[in-house]
């Protein structure tokens, strides 16, 4: 009877793994670039209810305590403290806006009158939807806790002040 | 002199560990990870620094972006109630095949008159460019209305939670397009969304 031949030296059962680690890495690397592994981050927003019934939704804000950002063409802003006309707004860059919030707010909190720092965000026709993410976003650093966004009741005088600036 | 014997070693290494850990990570991409869906409309969103997840249930995604206004709803289920609503009220029997094909689709943007053609199409002939014109948001004919409505009782209806609305929107995009979208939002009295930004470093 024919034996298979078994004695002797015996063959190591060693593979060689490389292509194996090879296919592996491909296949790795093919599902990074295919998949998205992290979902989009979001802002909250809120927006004050329409509802002109609601009684509720009138908010009584403090001149001296109020500082509405205009924000207007090729990511400029317009500020102004108070109520509109009584003051000559600033204009400025978006990316410099975040020191006069905080200077605003430290001489509002200084002045003593009670009540919250509000700033009201007024995005005009010009703005992008970059900037308005912009300016929510560093309201949100800044922990300016009472924002209120207004689109609707931007003023004549609000819109020719900014035409004479040319960012509108 | 004693010759110094420099000792051999096989330069053979062992993958066998290599190949263990290639497996492992592998293994690791495809449970963690969800398919990438094509989007029809490519926006960069803008980034910004908070640090809140978009729910992956009981949201509605609208996409705005070169003017137009694209509209998206999570999980399947909810999609197939929504398109059969959207059907009641457009007066469109769309038969259960379509509600299928509807319920896989995820961002879309064709009025509801082409809705059956366009669920007709393959996938690829969906992402061709000029097949989706958006979804119309004019005052005579707001579909985007109807559809965040029926969307939001489809959502009730199924899943018994109120639906949230993000708005993922190009940041070149002009700021009266976005409004428009939102004032139609609030007319249903949404008035708190999410929008979906990049994440990005605080800076201090």
């Amino acid at each position: 009877m024919a034996e298979l031949n078994t004695g002797g030296k015996k063959a190591t059962p060693r593979v060689d793994m490389t292509p194996m680690v090879d296919l592996m890495f491909l296949l790795v690397t093919f599902f990074i670039l295919t998949t998205s592994i992290s979902t989009p981050q979001a802002m909250d927003i809120v927006k004050p209810d329409k509802d002109e019934n609601n009684k509720d939704n009138r908010l009584e804000l403090k001149a001296s305590k109020t500082m509405t950002i205009l924000l207007g063409k090729n990511d400029k802003v317009a500020w102004y403290m108070g109520e509109a006309g009584a003051t000559a707004p600033t204009y400025e860059s978006l990316s410099q806006v975040e020191k006069s919030i905080i200077e605003n707010r430290r001489k509002a909190d200084a002045s003593g009158v009670k009540g919250e720092f509000v700033v009201l965000v007024k995005p005009t026709s010009g703005s992008n939807f970059k900037n308005f993410v912009d300016i929510m976003d560093e309201l949100e650093i800044l922990k300016v806790k009472v924002r209120q966004i207004d689109d609707d009741n931007i003023l004549d005088s609000e819109k020719e002040s900014m035409r004479s600036q040319g960012i509108l | 002199m004693p010759r110094i014997k420099v000792k051999r070693t096989s330069t053979v290494t062992d993958m066998t560990a290599m190949c263990d850990v290639a497996a492992l990570l592998l293994t690791f991409f495809i449970l963690t990870a969800t398919a990438r869906q094509p989007e029809p409309l490519a926006v960069s969103t803008p980034s910004s620094t908070y640090e809140f997840k978009v729910p992956a249930e009981n949201n509605a995604t609208l996409t705005i972006g070169q003017g137009k206004v694209f509209f998206e709803v999570a999980g399947q289920k909810v999609r197939a109630r929504t398109l059969e609503l959207i059907g009641q009220q457009y007066k469109i029997n769309f038969t259960p095949e379509e509600i299928k094909k509807f319920s896989v689709v995820s961002t879309f943007g064709v009025p509801v008159s082409s809705l059956k053609s366009f669920l007709a199409m393959s996938g690829a002939d969906r992402m061709k460019p000029g097949v989706q014109t958006g979804i119309p948001t004019d005052s005579t004919d707001n579909q985007l209305n109807s559809w965040v409505l029926q969307a939001r009782t489809a959502t009730a209806e199924v899943n018994q939670q109120p639906m949230r609305v993000s708005i993922k929107g190009d940041s070149k995009e002009e700021y009266p397009v976005v409004k428009k979208i939102v004032d139609v939002l609030q007319k249903q009295k949404v008035n708190k969304f999410l929008l979906v930004t990049n994440a990005e470093a605080r800076k201090k």
